[in-house]
């Protein structure tokens, strides 16, 4: 396992790293679409190498709030972003700042599994591949789909279409898609919310492992997943104007036994959203 | 089941129910029996017209020989005996030695024509097939005096017979006017000889010079206008634009054509820019000037079809590739471009096809009434097989239909042809998701 970090990262010049406890910061971010604010003043610091679980009712701003951590929300026309996100030291919505750069750093698994209508193999080593990867690719396909825990399941069949995986076979290779960009932070949105129980436990499994190396964030509805799961916990709601905004933020056990907030603890007792 | 749909309040009681189930199955069979008289329509419409053709394209003919076959062998060859079947005779003089047929021509032949020939190709080095077919030309020279249509040759046999009978020297074949020599040979203004082989080299050539140029054009700006553009109101006014041109009748990109291609850019299209071309006599009517004018026709469905396909690309997809830090042209050219390929493919073909069969504005913009030279490439002169099939329609000889007949029915085997190729393309590229 080791040696996927001796994996050589391209050199980021406008992106410097260091050695920060956080990964990545919010810091007074407002996102409207068009003139619809979807979430308010959010502050939140996501600590290093731990998962971090999002949680809230529907419509409150967690895919909002996840997808300004890379600036998939350019990809929305009607999206506009307001606020800081500091990613080493720098906030990545700078106008020096290239979006592509960020997106390569901060990785992103999808709600619905979406492999790429090609190969196991290409699937994985695609994205190497665009970002001017020079080392063995066959060696980091092999270890991305380890690390992603799919490895003996497809090492006989990875000319086969990524589409000819189950569902949750479909997602464990969009994470190691994901991992073999060598992000530092991987960001899912309900990673698990299409699959069954067995294939939920495994990605949760999965997490577990990958926090030795990257920083997770997750979207989740699933109050057990993110208890078992996480590390710490940010719990958003909507105010009068279905407006989003982080309630409450701290460890998930203390966030889960002790909620601070009314609010927080009629949600994850299920009296609520 | 039964009682509770009895029992819910606000719907109809068991007998009512009943009742009513049997009036939506009628309803439902009436439009099933319409659907059915409306394919059936369809289907007597397009067996009628295939009947047309071929009605036209086969039947008797009578012919009328300057000097018969038949004359020629007895003296040229005696020991060949002609065959008493129509038409086998006229392969006999195909077969002779080539001394014999050298001898025969010169025989029967002017100077003046002979010296011509000889200039063209010297005629001891032609082939047999070729100095066959001068002797049938030049020396029999067959005449059809009359023809028939496959129906009346088949049912009105003995009628035609009579008639044959009276004519002066003329014997009776059964003839399919759609033939190889047909293919083959070019245009003519005798209907024994005439071929569409003039017309085919410039369909062909005009079409490909159209794929050239509204394929990447029209795929390209479907890409800018799908992946690139701002949504917003100029993208809603270009598209709106764009399905408006898709309607714009035919003759008016003629009427375009010939004023930006013919007239405005006339040494370009011409080719005596770049000193090809017979820039003196084709007045920038070229194939060149007809390809593009077709392109700017099909363009809109190509770009409107071109849009669909992209946006039928599984947004997942994109956002997959953004998500890994690739840029925007690599989502484009990596996934986008290659997923929408099938769907891009099946609207080109049918645009495509529209092109091929387009006549009126290559009327416009001048195709030449009468060419016998092959197009030797975008800036020549050209004819396609529409215009062709157009033109002998127009003749007043009968034997001019059956030959736009046997043109049509070569003009449908291309466009099959075409499609076949297409949908073998598509299902080459074909992904499922
Ligand atoms: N592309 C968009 N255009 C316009 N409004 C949007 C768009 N995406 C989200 N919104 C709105 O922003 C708000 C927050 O949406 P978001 O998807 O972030 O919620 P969520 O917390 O992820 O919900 P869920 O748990 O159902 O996924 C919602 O009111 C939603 O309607
Ligand atoms: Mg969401």
């Amino acid at each position: 396992m080791p040696d996927i970090l001796t994996l050589p990262r391209p050199s980021a010049p406008s992106i410097s790293a260091n050695g920060e406890r956080y990964a990545i910061t919010a810091e007074n971010l407002n996102v409207y679409y068009g003139a619809f604010q979807a979430v308010r003043d959010i502050n939140l610091k996501i600590e290093r190498q731990k998962i971090t679980a999002l949680i809230g009712p529907s419509g409150c701003g967690k895919s909002t709030v996840l997808r300004s951590f890379n600036r998939m929300n350019d990809l929305i026309p009607v999206a506009r972003t307001e606020g800081r996100v500091m990613f080493h030291g720098k906030n990545i919505y700078d106008a020096d700042v290239d979006p592509v750069e960020v997106r390569r750093r901060v990785g992103m698994v999808f709600q619905k599994p979406n492999p790429f209508p090609k190969s196991i193999y290409e699937n994985v080593a695609w994205g190497a591949r665009i970002n001017g990867y020079r080392g063995d690719l066959d060696a980091l396909v092999e270890q991305s789909l380890r690390q992603a825990a799919l490895w003996d399941e497809v090492k006989d069949k990875l000319h086969q279409s990524g589409y000819s995986l189950s569902g949750g076979q479909q997602q464990r290779l969009c994470i190691a898609r994901a991992i073999a960009v060598q992000p530092e932070i991987i960001l899912m949105d309900e990673p698990a919310s299409a699959l069954d129980p067995i294939a939920t436990l495994r990605i949760e499994e999965l997490m577990r492992e990958l926090r030795k190396e990257y920083t997770i964030i997750v979207v989740t509805h699933n109050m057990q997943q993110a208890a078992r799961v996480s590390d710490y916990t940010a719990f958003f709601t909507v105010d009068e104007h279905r407006t989003g905004y982080l309630a409450e933020y701290g460890p998930t056990t203390e966030l889960f036994t002790n909620p601070r907030q009314k609010i927080t603890e009629d949600y994850i007792t299920g009296r609520f959203g | 089941m039964r009682d509770r749909v009895s029992q819910v309040p606000g719907y109809p009681d068991e007998k009512q129910f009943q009742g009513f189930i049997r009036r939506r199955r009628r309803r439902g069979a009436m439009w099933r029996t319409l659907f059915l008289i409306a394919t059936s329509v369809g289907i007597v419409v397009l067996s009628a017209l295939l009947l047309n053709i071929l009605d036209d394209s086969f039947g008797y003919v009578a012919v009328k020989n300057e000097i018969e076959p038949a004359a020629l062998l007895a003296t040229y060859a005696p020991k060949r005996l002609p065959m008493e079947r129509g038409g086998a005779d006229y392969q006999i003089l195909r077969e002779l030695s080539r001394d014999v047929q050298v001898q025969i021509l010169r025989d029967h032949l002017s100077q003046g024509l002979i010296r011509r020939l000889e200039s063209e190709q010297p005629l001891d080095q032609r082939s047999q097939e070729e100095l066959g077919d001068l002797i049938i030309e030049r020396v029999v020279e067959p005449h059809f005096l009359a023809s028939w249509s496959l129906f009346d040759s088949v049912f009105h046999r003995a009628r035609i017979k009579a008639e044959v009978a009276e004519m002066d020297g003329a014997s009776l074949r059964f003839y399919s006017w759609l033939n190889p020599k047909f293919v083959v040979s070019p245009q003519s203004s005798h209907p024994e000889f005439a071929g569409i082989r003039t017309a085919i080299l410039g369909s062909l050539w005009v079409v490909a010079i159209t794929i050239l140029f509204s394929l990447p054009v029209g795929v390209a700006a479907a890409i800018y206008l799908e992946e690139y553009g701002q949504k917003g109101r100029l993208n809603d006014l270009i598209e709106t634009n764009i399905n408006n041109l898709a309607g714009v009748p035919s003759i008016i990109y003629g009427l375009l054509g010939l004023a930006i291609f013919v007239r405005a850019l006339q040494p370009l299209t011409g080719g005596s820019l770049f000193g090809i071309g017979d820039a003196t006599t084709n007045n920038g009517r070229t194939i060149i000037s007809a390809g593009l004018t077709l392109g700017l026709l099909i363009l809109p469905i190509i770009i409107i079809n071109a849009r669909e396909a992209i946006r039928a690309v599984p947004q997942g997809i994109r956002q997959a590739s953004y998500g890994l830090g690739a840029t925007r042209w690599q989502t484009v050219w990596h996934h986008v471009l290659p997923n929408a390929m099938p769907g891009i493919l099946t609207g080109s073909i049918l645009a495509i096809s529209r092109a091929f069969g387009e006549t009126a504005p290559l009327v416009v913009i001048g195709a030449s009434a009468f060419i016998i030279r092959d197009p030797d490439g975008p800036f020549s002169k050209f004819t396609t097989m529409t215009i062709q099939i157009y033109q002998w329609t127009a003749r007043p000889q009968a034997e001019f239909r059956h030959l736009a007949a046997a043109g049509i029915i070569v003009l449908l085997a291309l466009l099959l042809g075409l499609n076949a190729t297409a949908i073998w393309l598509r299902n080459r590229y074909q992904r499922s998701y």
